[in-house]
């Protein structure tokens, strides 16, 4: 270790690690990983979004919760702001999922389309 | 990049309920699964909350399992990390600590809410043997300031600025002692860590090196550039053979990441870091004792002065820290001396770790600010005693300490209020006792301890002690007279004034003051011929109301010296106190409460 800006590099690295356990981001990424939710793809989905927050840093925790019972709209992710805000998106795949961390978390705009209000008005 | 992390506390206390069976269990599972990838498993240092090992902690979702047999990793994993339900009955609940409501933060529990953690603020949060999640937990950093920005004295004026005291139990001020070893001339210095842990009941700085080593080496090389020391020791005993293989493998990393050695950061500041060895004598934390037995000799205190600070190790000048001083200080240069400062009271800043052990329903590590009361720290963090039982006294400083009762209840803890209050800080062991607890048989286990450990050296301790046990466990076997409570209390002091260094000094301490509290208790024995709390066997009897005998035969049935004879259905049941061994397997066996000891 040969300077200061040195360890910080080495800690921002590092930091990746261990940041889930700490407090303090503004949005909860939920995604419903009972047996309806994985039967229906909820396992890709939630490994895209842990990959997507880590590589462009999003302000966000990823994690998984049983079933909600809405499993006919599985998978499902749910984000929960910290001003207690909560969207419930419905039927994500992979790629909508991107498309809610760069619109919902990165802007702070909810993706009106994927939501289960917008699946809710097309039935 | 991981999901979760699953994070299992391999201390000595969980690791004792087989957490290390835990862990490969989970790692099996989550092969099994095919998530391996996804969840990783980590194995961290002490939560605190012992009484509830083994815990297993999942994050990001912040579930606390607790209890956890390796058995329950399989579940653990299909159920919650594979399809995300929390397995409700392995649960922490706030139930378990005596309030009813559901815990969705561990953070809000009791035994949490109270705790300011900066000692321990990564033991349980970190992998110890992974040095780069603690560089992530801004580790090093204060190092870092140190070497580049900062000289030797200010970092002293910053330490004397902060308020920290040793923890090692006298209080003496940090900064001021590192003062002392700078303002020494010469070049040849050293630090020391002591962590010769050995109260009774005590364990704070075992966890923290076993939760969170590198801290330790940070704080000694920040030390050792201040007082303008290149070699450091830490002293550890055998005994803890987990924290010793975790302070190697942090030095061995340390020394690879450029941490330790020379020309740290290139600043041209060099420090070596070495472990010793002890073999477990309590005498070995009196720092001159410790100082003779790192440079090889019989490990036997010496006068002072001459100071460490002055002649220490190799009779050149030495600072020795605990291991809990030494675990603040790159938190106070990284958060600054005000930060610091303005927790806690008065005289006594920061925090302090207390070990509460004996009759109470959370055992665990508990860092608190000081000025906590006592009763906040047994009843809200630590729960009250068990099963009901009235709270007697609560035992502070270990065997050097004293006892506290109910009428200090609500003093807030610092250095100063604890020591009006006829105790000490010491370092940190808190053992509740109960109304099952006999005032006089703790005296004398704590003198017991101080005979078997005191070295001989100095005869008030070596000759006094051993006639104080004496006369203790007489009382205990009724065979004391008032005459011995005067005899004991005028050596007492004769002791305190006399003997060498601070074990001595300080070994009447637990007659003195159960004396002061429980004089009635002591009069029982030696008057009445009672034990109150029924715990010296030599002064109970059994008994059995032979109106209340419905003679059912449990007690004879039970008897492991067939004491107690009588006819089933017929004659009532009697016991022979000659035969009877005073076990008490009778009491527990009637069902009828005919049995009374007295």
């Amino acid at each position: 270790m040969k300077s200061l800006a040195e360890l910080k590099k080495m800690r921002e690295a590092a930091l990746k690690k261990v940041e889930m356990r700490e407090e303090g981001k503004d949005y909860r990424v939920v995604v419903g990983m009972a047996t309806c939710g994985i039967a229906a793809g909820a396992r890709p989905v939630l490994n895209r979004l842990v990959e997507e927050t880590a590589e462009k840093d999003y302000n966000c925790v990823v994690t998984q919760t049983g079933c909600i019972g809405m499993c006919v709209y599985e998978p499902i992710v749910e984000v929960y702001g910290k001003d207690g805000s909560h969207t419930t998106y419905v039927h994500m795949t992979p790629e909508k999922a991107v498309k809610v961390l760069e619109q919902h978390i990165g802007k702070g705009e909810v993706v009106d389309e994927y939501t289960v209000d917008a699946a809710k008005r097309e039935a | 990049m991981y999901r979760m992390n699953v994070l299992c506390c391999a201390g000595t206390g969980c690791s004792a309920s087989n957490s290390a069976q835990i862990v490969e269990n989970l790692q099996e599972a989550l092969k099994k699964y095919d998530i391996d990838s996804e969840v990783k498993v980590v194995k961290t240092g002490c939560f605190g909350l012992c009484q509830k090992g083994p815990i297993v902690a999942i994050y990001p979702d912040k579930v606390y399992y607790c209890h956890v047999k390796p058995e329950d990793a399989e579940r653990i994993v299909s159920e919650h990390l594979y399809k995300g339900r929390v397995v409700k009955d392995l649960e922490l609940s706030d139930e378990d600590l005596e309030t009813k409501e559901k815990i969705y933060d561990i953070d809000k529990i009791k035994f949490y809410e109270k705790q300011q953690r900066i000692a321990l603020r990564n033991c349980g949060k970190i992998n110890p043997e992974d040095i780069t999640e603690y560089i992530a937990m801004d580790g090093y950093q204060a190092l870092g300031k140190v070497l580049t920005e900062m000289t030797p004295q200010q970092v002293i004026d910053e330490m004397k600025k902060s308020g920290l005291r040793g923890r090692g139990g006298a209080g003496f001020p940090t900064g001021l002692k590192w003062q002392f070893e700078k303002d020494q001339p010469g070049e040849d210095k050293y630090v020391i860590c002591n962590a010769d842990e050995g109260d009774p009941g005590a364990f704070m700085d075992r966890s923290i090196l076993e939760g969170d080593p590198h801290a330790i080496l940070e704080g000694m090389a920040i030390m050792a550039y201040a007082v303008g020391a290149h070699q450091g020791y830490i002293y550890i005993r055998a005994e803890y053979p987990i924290a010793v293989h975790r302070l190697e493998i942090a030095i061995e990393q340390a020394k690879e990441y450029g941490l330790l050695g020379k020309d740290i950061f290139g600043s041209g500041f060099d420090f070596d870091l070495e472990l010793r060895l002890g073999a477990g004598a309590f005498v070995c934390g009196e720092e001159t004792a410790l100082i003779s037995s790192i440079e090889g000799k019989r490990g036997m205190p010496n006068p002072k002065p001459p100071f460490p600070a002055v002649s220490g190790v190799w009779k050149r000048p030495t600072s020795i820290n605990n291991v809990e001083t030494l675990a603040n200080v790159a938190q106070i240069i990284y958060k600054g001396a005000d930060w610091y400062a303005s927790i806690g009271t008065e005289k006594s800043k920061g925090t302090k770790v207390f070990a509460l052990g004996g009759k109470i329903k959370n055992t665990g590590l508990v860092e608190i600010p000081m000025g906590t009361t006592l009763r906040e720290i047994i009843y809200e963090i630590g729960g009250g005693c068990p099963n009901n039982k009235a709270f007697k006294a609560v035992q502070t400083g270990g065997p050097s300490g004293g006892c506290l009762t109910e009428k200090e209840l609500d003093t807030p803890i610092d250095y100063d209020n604890l020591v009006a209050a006829g105790s000490m800080m010491g370092s940190g062991g808190m053992i509740v006792l109960d109304e099952d607890n006999c005032m006089v048989d703790v005296a004398r286990f704590y003198l017991e301890f101080i005979v078997e450990e005191s070295c001989g050296k100095c005869t008030p301790c070596r000759v006094g002690t051993k006639r104080l046990l004496e006369m203790l466990t007489k009382i205990c076997n009724g065979e004391g007279t008032m005459e011995m409570l005067d005899e004991m209390e005028k050596l007492c002091y004769e002791i305190k004034d006399t003997a060498l260094c601070g074990l001595g000094q300080t070994a009447p301490n637990p007659i003195l003051s159960t004396l002061n509290h429980f004089r009635d208790e002591y009069i029982a024995h030696i008057v009445d011929k009672k034990c109150p709390a029924g715990v010296c066997k030599a002064l109970l009897t059994y008994k059995i109301d032979p109106d209340k005998c419905k003679k059912c035969s449990m007690c004879a049935r039970n008897c492991p010296v067939n004491a107690i004879t009588g006819v089933p259905g017929k004659v009532p049941y009697v016991i022979d106190t000659d035969k009877c061994i005073k076990c008490g397997t009778c009491m527990s066996n009637c069902r009828f409460g005919a049995i009374s000891r007295g």
